[in-house]
């Protein structure tokens, strides 16, 4: 079966994703005594490569290096500290109940799936919820400064609208902290000779022989060199793939190269096209941004959103009356006001800007006002809050936000979208497992707040080192990798090196990668039609080809170059960016973080097709286009409704 | 704006480098002072040059990536602010900025701006840790932590190893950096089984790496871009005196 | 460092406090000059306690200069190329930035003043007049060069101090938490004290309240 008109074939669906049967509860016991146990005295001859040092991977490498297991670690950064899960500030969710508000590990599930818009699988998401409690556990054993109360016992909070208290934090810095543990492990399994480090070094292809993934392909970045390290099996835990719009809240480096190049190799990519836009980040402010930056959300709780009533009004904030100005939050959504859902807040942004209403440079800024709350608490109450965030906010706009009201802009913050794995966290490759942001696991079409720093660890710490042990148990009987398949990789490596150093065109590949982000934002961004995912759809291979044509990368391919791993990212960029516009294309309905504009119900919100579309749409690469296999999602536990803010 | 920019270059860590001028017009105020250097180095790029190269990554001020000595102070003279967080409305138009990497013999450079900080992974593996493998974990509600002691430990905790502490002391000591990390786990009850040999064996390790020695002038802590105090070093100290007898 | 500086502090209580004896008169001073040779008579004989001490102060001299010069030299090594633009101070604390020099002039001082006031090289009076004789003479009005090197040190001791005795806590590990807000108090404290009981004694005798 074909589609001709989407530019993709149907393939098989995906029927076993390998959770065990039984009560809920129960699955992920049985499969930890179902899954093989390795030998100690074998772990010391078993390799595992982990690729990226975030959460999930810092967690997975150090864990996997505390059972015995010889790791080597690999990251682009100069230390593996810096993984972007640093920057997480909000917290991280774990169903604890440590006040006693009826939270509970069924609460936790059930918010997450509902929260993830039904399409996360009901399993995966429940085992999220068991593991979430050790995490805390771990986290604080490790010396992880939560906050906490003059009791003595750990602070929480109540996050993105959830209606228990079970978020933990540390200050605003809650990934920093959480990602310093996992980093400290890390170290210790460095310093007891188990892991060992391999820092600013770029994962460019996979080693694949006997139809297992037995190795990677890197670059250092110092030298230059093309480097094979082969094990018993891969972990990527390589990040989410926001840089494709090139303006995100993600760090400047984050790409999709490995998990791309893992795709052309065989790996299905799952919901590419289900992004998280954040509501309130500081827009941008001239055309050389680099990058976005994400503001709290708790500044919802006290600040009031709203924009001119009038089209192109100029005047100051100050100087427009109360009631020529909108507060559209509270007007549409009476019941949540200025608390709706993050994919809500930025869609009215969106449209309140396209009416011509936005305030600030290009007119994409809302304001977000804290007279109000300044005039009922007093300032030192709001400071006392918020002081962090307003010096951050002052200090990069040079606006004061305690004199005049913030502007803010929605901004790509997550992808959900990320290579299919099954409950082992197994890809379709063999012996190639992919954690955190990397896979597409747990949050469905949209996740909750502070749970991304939860399923990161949780991938980590407890289930991949379970899961990667079972397939581990058979790792005596792989074989020797096939030295063909490794030259194979590196001459697709060094080729595309070389492609790119001798193209010496006109236009720097940020350039173009500014341009391709454009793109993504316009049609492939917070709001969809069919229109324009196809206009993108018309544009990307043009831009790629333009770009293969056109592209100036200076330098050689030895030594630092950064200008090389810049274009070389980009270059995967393109091709992701095609993938996530197909996807965004054939599913038709709205769901989460996926805004059709032809699925809304009367009122604008956004409309579900749980008859067409309760599935994970897997697609697996080819030449001629991509093959998409259904894998249905069957709700047990959690009944299917609409969500309403009304 | 229009500003010229001293920036030292050097091709790799056996290139002797030198100071380079460049001009850059039509600087926004509102520009990042590293977008003002991706401006620079696109136009490097379409001229045929190498662009310079800066080590930067979050961009928002927690990866601890970038930085650079901006006219004689480590990540500019904006306190508390990282090289990525220092925007350009803080230079006057015309002014000239003189852009160097941290100088120190243990940051050996590896190209422009980009050092080698792999000692400081080196002073966390010889100890900055509490040994605890995933799964051995006790419930987090079995050890109550003084709300005080939690939030020193949280402020010391928060250093994102960036180096400036380093950059800027004129003896090019790490004390402020280890002795973040001593503080962070000496401070929790978590941390106490390991206090001495902790400290001992990473002041050890911040020697054997070629530090300086800390002579207390404070620029390790006004340059910091998290303000770690610099009573931790004291708490190092007591440490590492107690841990030696 | 923070050992031999400590030393060398009680030293300098010690002495400001036999130096206030001249504001109680000739007698009161030599009389406290001659009872530091007679410490501990007669269980120890002539002269022995003070010439412990003067070793003791010596060496704690010799290794505190020591201590600074190899500092200096792992700071040279920890940074074999320096930066091109003129670092600039972030710190406050002027009396940070006197440590070296501000030592070196401390040393020269010293060598004067135990030409000037132990061994009388330098002293009108010389060698073989009573201490106070040689103290007042050393201080006349018309000596007034002297007295003026005698205040610039006694600046130079106080800089060097208050961030000395501070540094010195924070080196012993003392410093750590509640108690470096105090102790840096204490710092400034002790030098300002210190300070002001030195110079009284000059200045007694430039005014003539001390003759």
């Amino acid at each position: 079966m074909s589609d001709q008109t989407h530019g993709y074939k149907v393939g098989e669906p995906i029927r076993d994703t390998k959770a065990p049967e039984g009560p809920i509860e129960d699955r992920w016991d049985k499969r930890r005594f179902s899954a093989k146990l390795v030998n100690p005295a074998n772990k010391r001859k078993i390799n595992v490569i982990v690729v990226g040092t975030g959460l999930a991977g810092g967690s997975a490498a150090a864990t996997l290096g505390e059972l015995g297991y010889k790791v080597k670690s690999f990251c682009y950064q100069d230390t593996p500290r810096r993984a972007h899960s640093i920057a997480a500030q909000g917290g991280i969710n774990a169903a604890k109940n440590y006040r006693g508000d009826g939270d509970s590990v069924y609460r936790l599930f059930y918010d997450t799936v509902k929260g993830g818009d039904f399409r996360a699988r009901e399993s995966n998401v429940y085992r999220l919820a068991q593991v979430s409690v050790n995490i805390i556990d771990q986290a604080v054993a490790q010396g992880v400064p939560f906050a906490r109360e003059y009791g003595g016992l750990l602070d929480t909070r109540s996050f993105g609208g959830a209606q228990v208290s079970r978020t933990f934090y540390a200050r605003g810095q809650t990934g920093q902290q959480l990602l310093l543990g996992a980093y400290s492990a890390l170290e210790r399994q460095i310093a007891a000779g188990t892991v060992e480090m391999h820092t600013r070094h770029e994962m460019l292809d996979l080693v694949i022989s006997d139809g297992r993934a037995r190795g990677v392909i890197v670059r250092d970045m110092v030298t230059g060199e093309i480097e094979t390290h082969l094990a018993d099996a891969v972990v990527l835990a390589t990040g989410g793939y926001g840089n494709v719009f090139f303006l995100s809240t993600n760090a400047k480096g984050c790409n999709t190269t490995a998990i791309w190049r893992a795709h052309q190799r065989g790996a299905m990519f799952a919901n590419p096209c289900y992004t998280q836009i954040h509501p309130t980040c500081i827009p941008v402010s001239g055309d050389y941004q680099s990058k976005l930056t994400l503001m709290s959300e708790s500044l919802r709780n006290d600040g009031r959103v709203w924009v001119p009533v009038a089209k192109g009004d100029t005047r100051k904030a100050a100087d427009i009356p109360e009631e020529e100005r909108d507060y559209y939050l509270e007007r549409i959504y009476p019941a949540f006001g200025n608390l709706v859902p993050r994919d809500i807040a930025s869609r009215a942004a969106k449209n309140v800007c396209d009416e011509g209403r936005g305030v600030g440079p290009g007119g994409l800024g809302v304001y977000l006002d804290f007279a109000d709350a300044i005039a009922r608490l007093g300032r030192d109450a709001v400071e006392k809050k918020y002081g962090n965030l307003f010096e951050m906010y002052e200090r990069i706009t040079g606006e004061n936000p305690y004199e005049q009201p913030m502007r803010i802009y929605p901004a790509v913050h997550y992808t959900m979208g990320g290579l299919w794995v099954d409950y082992d966290l197994q890809s379709t490759i063999p012996g190639l497992f992919v954690v955190g942001e990397a896979n597409f696991s747990d949050h469905g079409a949209n996740r909750l707040g502070a749970s991304a720093l939860m399923q990161g660890l949780a991938d980590g710490y407890f289930v991949l080192p379970t899961t990667v042990g079972d397939y581990l148990a058979g790792a005596t009987k792989f074989g020797d990798v096939d030295p063909e398949a490794v030259e194979q990789a590196r001459d697709a490596v060094q080729q595309k090196i070389d492609k790119l150093l001798s193209v010496n065109g006109t236009r720097t590949a940020d350039s173009y990668h500014r341009e391709l982000g454009k793109l993504m934002w316009d049609y492939c961004g917070m709001e969809r039609t069919e229109e324009s995912l196809r206009k993108a759809l018309e544009r990307i291979p043009e831009l790629r080809e333009e770009f293969w044509n056109n592209v100036k990368v200076p330098g050689d391919p030895e030594g630092l170059n950064q200008a090389l791993e810049r274009a070389g990212r980009v270059a995967d960029f393109f091709d992701l960016a095609e993938l996530m516009c197909i996807d965004a294309l054939h599913r038709t309905e709205s769901c989460g973080g996926h805004f059709r504009a032809e699925s809304q119900d009367a009122d604008g919100e956004a409309l579900r097709d749980d008859e067409n579309f309760a599935y994970v749409a897997a697609w697996e690469w080819g030449e001629d286009g991509p093959t998409l296999h259904k894998e249905v999602l069957d709700y047990e536990y959690v009944k299917m409704t609409q969500r309403s803010y009304k | 704006m229009n500003l010229t920019l001293k920036v030292w270059r050097q091709n790799g860590p056996s290139d002797e480098g030198r100071m380079v001028t460049y001009k850059v017009e039509d600087v926004s105020p509102d520009m990042s002072f590293l977008e003002m250097l991706d401006v620079l180095n696109e136009r490097l790029i379409l001229a045929g040059d190498d662009p310079i190269a800066f080590d930067h990554d979050c961009r928002e001020g927690i990866c601890g990536m970038c930085g650079m000595v901006i006219n004689g102070v480590a990540h500019g003279e904006q306190r508390a602010t990282t090289t990525c967080q220092l925007h350009m409305r803080h230079f006057a138009d015309g002014a000239e900025i003189t852009i160097e990497p941290w100088r120190a013999a243990p940051f050996p450079v590896v190209k422009d701006l980009v050092v080698d900080r792999s000692a400081f992974d080196r002073i966390i593996q010889a100890g900055g840790f509490i040994s605890v493998p995933a799964g051995s974990a006790p419930d987090a509600h079995s050890v109550p932590v003084k709300k005080d002691d939690a939030d020193a430990a949280f402020d010391a905790a928060t250093c994102i190893g960036c180096g400036a502490c380093v950059a800027a002391c004129p003896n090019g000591s790490a004390s402020l950096f280890t002795a973040a990390k001593i503080t962070h786990l000496g401070l929790l009850p978590q941390g106490q089984p390991e206090r001495d040999s902790r400290a001992k064996a990473m002041v050890e390790q911040m020697d054997l790496e070629g530090f300086g020695g800390c002579t207390n002038t404070g620029e390790c802590t006004a340059v910091c871009p998290k303000g770690i105090p610099l009573d931790t070093i004291a708490r190092m100290n007591a440490d590492y005196l107690k841990a030696s007898k | 460092m923070a050992v031999t500086g400590a030393i060398l502090v009680l030293f300098l209580l010690g002495h400001m406090a036999g130096n206030l004896k001249a504001f109680f008169g000739a007698d009161a001073f030599n009389h406290y000059a001659e009872w530091l040779r007679t410490m501990g008579s007669p269980a120890v004989p002539y002269r022995v306690l003070l010439t412990v001490t003067e070793i003791v102060l010596v060496v704690a001299v010799v290794l505190h200069m020591w201590s600074a010069v190899s500092l200096a030299r792992r700071a040279a090594q920890a940074r074999p190329v320096k930066y091109a633009a003129k670092r600039k101070s972030q710190a406050n604390g002027y009396a940070t930035h006197t440590m070296r020099y501000g030592g070196v002039i401390i040393l020269l001082f010293v060598i004067w003043h135990l030409l000037d006031m132990t061994f009388g090289a330098v002293n009108p009076k010389g060698f073989d007049a009573e201490p106070f004789d040689r103290l007042v003479a050393g201080f006349d009005p018309s000596r007034w060069w002297v007295t003026l090197f005698y205040v610039v040190a006694m600046i130079m001791v106080g800089l060097h101090l208050r961030h000395g005795l501070w540094s010195a806590f924070q080196t012993l590990g003392l410093a750590g938490g509640r108690s470096y807000g105090k102790l840096k108090a204490t710092a400034a404290l002790v030098s300002l004290v210190l300070v002001i009981g030195f110079l009284s004694v000059p200045v007694g005798v430039m005014i003539g309240v001390i003759k």
